[in-house]
């Protein structure tokens, strides 16, 4: 048709921009900003929607509108409320008509719609072109426990959650999915600042379709924002979920929510599978730090012996080697170090003997922070006068090479 | 050669026929007659010609014509498909074919027809035009359900604008040619217009309506004419202020004065009944003293009639106190801005 060359040459042109703003966002470590390797189209991830409109993206910028079209009408016809699919389409028809300024070139729009959607192509188009973690790790997953099968990593500047699966105690990566996460961005502090929290959370509840507003979709599973770190910062707000999209959307902007992860009604439900209330991680962090897993053994190993130190210390009565486990910020419950060390004399000076076993020891480095673990396992205390079995969560902290108790309390 | 000696001795028979029986004058009588607005005489006198000569181009396409000012679009189609299929070198019938579908909405049949006008036709413009058009129009249904827009109206509009582009592709004839090839264009398409004594006239208001349009034709290129209404004026203060209202119904414990906030389409809560959901707030309100305050409220306008509205609502009665982000959809009904729909932020 008419005025073709010019309009390619625009088109182009918008994508280019798209891409290279996309690679700029993501993690250098993982975005590849080379055109997505041929492997792609077998490895299932072509079929998922996303993927499909990232390649009528790419079917655009290499001048084939018409199958750009055919595969955007493909896209909407499985999902017809893909609101960035209809976006592309009409410019796609909108080309034949006049020349695209760019992408979402609607007349007379609302221009703050237009900017999400925009925001979701850059997001979609850098998301499939995103090389798999299939020979890293994200370094927080320093121990699963195994019970433990699943651990989510949520990657806000990539708008995407990992899923890995834990393979005898490594973990492996298994899928990712498009996001959604809060509109003001994330490190959230205070209730209301519209912020996804950063941190090691965990499952708290799963709450079916029928049981909560269209507005949350398929399902939800809140998360344990504000933890014990979180407190101790003095961050509050609650109501932090993982949950869907109301019935007449496919999916969200990439910054849209109130701090809540939003996943499709279809991504949520795929990985409903794989959650286990109360157990199954949810890591959030800002850009993924990703190692080859080899690498976290000598960290997770000198994790393990300095907790095997303090239970060693504990069970032997050597109560001076016990507290010098704890660091000089150590609180728990209201108790600074020096009440906490005065209680644990006077019990200890108390029991003939100790008998301590942990299992079930989880250690997760802390995301956004290098000197800071969350160790989580069972313990079963007994004594002369006493017994129990709680679930422990401690906060260790490295200070000056040595790692220290911040934190300790039931979990 | 034998093949191409039928043709044209088949050619001058129709022709002959045409004069033989003074049909000629009985055609421009009966575009006389439509061009006037009389479409039913004229409808009359052109069945009249198709009783002898059935299979008269000229007679099928002003019947297909007057069908479609009858507001007759499946008679109208019925003809243009029938021309199409016996004359398919021509491209006046796709394109009036592609007006009607698209009068109908039926988009993709238009855009069927009008790319068929131009395979036969290259340089026609009045089929460029509405091909234009018509994926304009498809990329504005597309970016409506991309931006969750509403344009109810914006169909009748386009169905209008069509219509007219029917006549001015009557008036294809006026149009200076595009290029060398439309000379040859124009030759083939004879039976149609060539025959025609005179362009027509423009005599109805429709009519002139439709001379604008070529015209604007070059300028299309560059930008489609906006015909847009012109942005409403900012509702935000207006929004704002019945926010507070509310609020302030609320802390007065003014029942009837608070519900009278909320639109009759309001969607509550749980999808309970309204009656039910009524009666529990009369419940909870009026009870005791409370604050209802609005903080740092934000309109965002989804159009001149619907805006969400996001706050900080601050909530006090004795012993109790609390604070939360709330979202309010609204509606214009009439003057006043009323609640659709009560969101507690997640």
């Amino acid at each position: 048709m008419r005025r073709s060359g010019t309009l390619f040459t625009r088109l182009y042109a918008v994508l280019a921009l798209l891409a290279v703003t996309a690679a700029a966002t993501s993690h250098a470590a993982i975005a590849a900003v080379s055109p997505p390797p041929p492997s792609r189209a077998a490895d299932g991830q072509s079929s998922e929607p996303g993927a499909m409109l990232a390649k009528t993206l790419i079917e655009m910028g290499s001048n084939r509108l018409d199958a750009a079209l055919l595969e955007v009408d493909k896209v909407i016809q499985r999902f017809p409320n893909f609101r960035l699919a209809h976006l592309i389409k009409g410019d796609l028809l909108a080309a034949r008509a006049r020349p695209l300024r760019g992408l979402g070139d609607a007349p007379n729009a609302p221009l703050d719609r237009v900017e999400d959607l925009r925001d979701e192509a850059r997001v979609r188009l850098a998301r499939y072109q995103l090389k798999r973690p299939t020979d890293r790790v994200p370094k927080y997953l320093l121990q699963l426990n195994p019970q433990q099968k699943h651990a989510l990593i949520v990657d806000i500047r990539s708008s995407t959650l990992f899923v890995f699966e834990n393979n005898n105690g490594t973990p492996r990566y298994v899928a990712d999915y498009y996001i959604t996460s809060g509109k003001n961005g994330s490190a959230k502090r205070k209730e209301g600042d519209k912020k996804t929290p950063l941190g090691v959370y965990h499952v708290t509840a799963s709450l079916s379709r029928t049981k909560l507003s269209d507005f949350y979709g398929a399902g939800a599973f809140p998360i344990s924002y504000p933890n014990e770190w979180d407190r101790r910062e003095g961050r509050d707000g609650n109501g932090i979920w993982l949950h869907g999209t109301p019935s007449d959307t496919y999916s969200r902007p990439p910054r849209a929510s109130d701090g809540c992860v939003v996943l499709t009604n279809n991504d949520l439900e795929a990985i409903s599978t794989s959650m286990q209330v109360g157990i199954t991680p949810v890591i959030i962090a800002d850009g993924i730090d990703w190692v080859k897993s080899d690498t976290l053994a000598s960290l997770r190993k000198d994790l393990l012996k300095n907790i095997e130190t303090w239970r060693e210390n504990w069970e032997s009565l050597n109560t001076a080697n016990y507290l010098s486990h704890y660091a000089p910020g150590f609180s728990s419950g209201g108790q600074n170090l020096a009440a906490w060390s005065k209680q644990k004399r006077e019990v200890n000076a108390s029991k003939s003997w100790i008998k301590v076993k942990l299992e079930r020891v989880s250690i997760f480095l802390y995301p956004g922070r290098d000197n800071l673990a969350v160790a989580t396992f069972e313990q079963d205390y007994s004594s002369n006068n006493l017994s129990n079995r709680m679930k422990k969560r401690q906060y260790w902290i490295n200070e000056r090479g040595t790692w220290r108790i911040l934190y300790e309390g039931a979990a | 050669m034998p093949g191409v000696t039928r043709i044209l001795l088949l050619l001058a028979s129709v022709i002959l026929s045409t004069f033989v029986h003074g049909q000629s004058d009985e055609y421009q009588e009966a575009s006389k007659l439509f061009r006037a607005g009389q479409h039913a005489q004229a409808l009359e006198r052109v069945d009249n010609i198709l009783k002898s000569t059935p299979k008269d181009a000229r007679a099928r396409f002003l019947k297909g014509l007057i069908l479609t000012e009858q507001s007759k679009p499946a008679d109208a189609i019925k003809i243009f498909t029938s021309l199409t299929e016996d004359f398919p070198e021509l491209p006046e019938p796709y394109n009036n074919l592609a007006v009607l579908y698209a009068s109908q909405g039926q988009y993709d049949r238009a855009r069927g027809a009008l790319e068929m006008a131009i395979r036969t036709h290259p340089s026609y413009a009045t089929a460029h035009e509405n091909l234009g058009d018509i994926y304009a129009k498809m990329a504005s249904q597309a970016y409506d359900k991309a931006l969750q827009l509403d344009k109810g109206n914006a169909a009748a509009e386009t169905k209008l604008g069509l219509i007219k582009e029917l006549f001015s592709s009557n008036t294809r004839g006026n149009k200076p040619p595009a290029s060398k090839t439309d000379t040859s264009t124009r030759a083939t398409v004879s039976p149609v217009v060539a025959s025609k004594p005179a362009p027509p006239p423009p005599a109805a208001p429709v009519q002139a309506a439709a001379v604008t349009q070529p015209a604007a034709q070059p300028a299309a290129a560059t930008k489609p004419a906006e015909t847009a209404k012109p942005p409403a004026a900012d509702p935000s203060s207006e929004v704002i202020k019945t926010v507070n209202s509310w609020a302030k119904a609320w802390s007065d414990n003014d029942i009837k004065g608070y519900l009278g906030f909320y639109a009759p389409n309001f969607q509550t809560p749980k999808g309970e009944p309204r009656s039910d959901w009524e009666a529990a707030r009369r419940l909870r309100i009026g009870k005791k003293k409370i604050e209802v305050r609005v903080e740092t409220p934000k309109v965002k306008i989804t159009d001149s009639n619907r805006v969400s509205v996001t706050f900080r609502q601050d909530y006090r009665s004795p012993g109790f106190k609390v604070a939360s982000t709330k979202t309010l959809m609204m509606v214009k009904n009439g003057d006043r801005w009323m609640i659709q729909q009560e969101r507690v932020g997640s």
